[in-house]
């Protein structure tokens, strides 16, 4: 059965930590563990800053879109903006690159997901948005599904 | 959950103690705040304790290697100590100890950086 839940918020820095901490508490029914839970946390941190900080350039005005679903044990996180858009994914998913070096950001954020998720995807289109879809099986639950 | 942060000075070392989530709702708060302390008079080196600190995204990160990057310029040093396994992973996945000096406790941080260890407040 899938399980699903939708959250929609004004794309304000405030909400980060309002995004991490709702998925984390939806997904708590699964058992994860604490580096799953963190992996977690923190890939939904990152998606979010970047709608605020790139899809919307910090307009406050506008609103982010979570929905995270747990279905046969597998846990799928999408986060959309309609803001501005990604010109180029490929450099934009390079380690380090970051198209706002004078903000002092990481450009670690993609390299962050991939890293903790089992699959990113990006759909992109300048002036329209941005949606990052990743899902994630739990080790939890990856045992009963074989 | 927010940021706490705590800033003291031994001889010539800034200590920040940082508590709670670092992301970038945080971040920039924190980059001004240590700036400043950065600043004051008789501060080289710098020792982050990340004890408390249950929480980090790539937006730490940016203010980590931030700091590093000034506190290196100046020839000096910056080392980390206390990291929790959550906040680990993220310094690990990002190699970020590749440059960076990680030991076990503020104790030990200080006797690297030349302090004589005793108590600090």
């Amino acid at each position: 059965m899938r399980n699903e839940m939708t959250l929609e918020f004004t794309s304000i820095s405030e909400n980060e930590s309002l995004a991490r901490v709702s998925v984390a508490a939806f997904v708590s029914q699964l058992n994860p563990t604490m580096e799953e839970l963190t992996d977690i946390k923190t890939v939904v941190s990152e998606a979010v800053t970047n709608a605020i900080i790139h899809g919307y350039e910090e307009q406050k005005d506008e609103k982010v879109l979570l929905t995270c679903a747990i279905d046969d044990g597998e846990i799928e996180i999408i986060i959309q903006d309609r803001g501005q858009g990604i010109e180029n994914i490929d450099i934009a998913k390079e380690p380090l690159y970051t198209s706002k070096p004078e903000w002092e950001r990481s450009g670690m954020g993609f390299t962050i997901m991939e890293n903790f998720m089992d699959r990113v995807d990006i759909t992109s289109e300048p002036g329209v948005g941005t949606t990052i879809r990743m899902t994630k099986q739990l080790t939890s639950t990856r045992a009963l599904c074989n | 959950m927010s940021l706490q942060v705590k800033f003291a000075v031994r001889e010539n070392v800034l200590v920040v103690r940082l508590e709670g989530e670092l992301d970038h709702h945080e971040a920039t708060n924190l980059r001004e705040s240590w700036q400043k302390e950065l600043n004051n008079n008789g501060v080289e080196h710098v020792i982050v304790n990340l004890q408390k600190l249950s929480f980090m995204d790539s937006s730490g990160l940016g203010v980590m290697l931030g700091r590093y990057k000034e506190v290196q310029a100046k020839g000096n040093e910056m080392v980390l100590c206390s990291i929790s396994p959550e906040v680990r992973r993220l310094f690990d996945m990002s190699g970020m100890f590749k440059i960076m000096k990680l030991v076990d406790d503020e104790a030990s941080a200080l006797e690297m950086l030349g302090v004589a260890s005793c108590e600090m407040k």
